[in-house]
């Protein structure tokens, strides 16, 4: 049922980047140019996210157990750590040149067009590339403590 | 392109807060991309099959659309192939070392008042408007 769920999760989510014209780039970049012809469309479609989310989030917390599974796995750090800022920052400087994010890369993948795959193959090795760091040093960490509890991720 | 429909814009968000709410009480996970994505990418990982299902949904959306009569828009991608794959490179390594992209910082941290989301959307924010005030006015305009 998990898998059923995700899958239909995954549907209303693309629908929703399909709907709100956010699988386009040049919505995007219209947003991000403030210095041209300013396009609001992604300010409406992230504030009615966080509008339903925020509400949805507490109603959720207040029903106990998710359905499908034990918990509800909510992010838990706090710390504004390097990483953290780094990350962004380097995010926001791809999301600049192109204006593709995760979400509408991959939504966009049905196009088969082949600018698309190759910044979806170069996502995919960027990520990969970080998740390789990530686990050396993690190795090295539990080498030095003798064992490690990986810390949640925000999303 | 599209003219601006904040009509359109509130009604996609909207649905993209009720996947997000909707994953949260069914599975208990948080509707990040880059998160669900990097998860696939991890050596030995056990949880893998919901994140195909929902990569599975997100590819499959506007192929229902396109059933129904609506075209499948081949998204406008002017930049050069390197600028493309290099900025793959970038949102890639980027939303895994930040720990999360538009939807898991933007939406779903900013929703849950998350220091870290916040911090993380501002700055993301801030480098993709100046790396666009820089592709497309030049440094200093």
């Amino acid at each position: 049922m998990n898998i059923v769920a995700s899958l239909v999760c995954g549907l209303i989510f693309g629908a929703g980047l399909v709907i709100s014209g956010m699988t386009q780039p040049a919505k995007v970049l219209g947003f991000l140019d403030i210095f041209g012809r300013w396009d609001p469309t992604l300010a409406f479609v992230i504030a009615g996210a966080i509008a339903v989310s925020a509400a949805g989030f507490a109603l959720a917390r207040r029903a106990g157990a998710p359905v499908f599974a034990a918990r509800h796995l909510w992010p838990t750090r706090k710390d504004i750590d390097r990483p953290l800022v780094a990350g962004a920052l380097l995010f926001g400087v791809g999301w600049g040149l192109v204006g593709l994010c995760p979400g509408p890369a991959v939504v966009n993948i049905a196009t088969l067009s082949p600018r698309l795959l190759l910044f979806v193959l170069a996502m995919i090795a960027g990520m990969a590339l970080q998740g390789w760091r990530q686990s050396r040093a993690d190795t090295t960490a539990s080498r030095a403590d003798g064992g490690i509890t990986l810390a949640p991720t925000d999303g | 392109m599209a003219p601006f429909d904040p009509l359109l814009a509130l009604l996609g968000g909207a649905l993209i807060g009720v996947a997000s709410v909707l994953l949260m009480m069914l599975t208990g996970r948080i509707a990040g991309i880059s998160g669900i994505l990097g998860g696939l990418l991890a050596p030995g990982a056990k949880d893998k099959a919901w994140r195909i299902a929902f990569v599975v949904g997100l590819i499959a959306a506007p192929l229902i659309f396109a059933a129904m009569g609506r075209s499948l828009a081949v998204p406008d991608m002017p930049a050069s192939w390197l600028v493309v794959a290099a900025a793959g490179l970038l949102v890639g390594f980027g939303t895994r070392l930040g720990s999360g992209c538009t939807s898991g910082h933007g939406v779903c941290g900013i929703a849950r008042l998350s220091p870290r989301s916040i911090v993380a959307t501002a700055i993301f924010m801030v480098a993709a408007v100046a790396t666009v005030a820089i592709m497309r006015h030049g440094l200093g305009g």
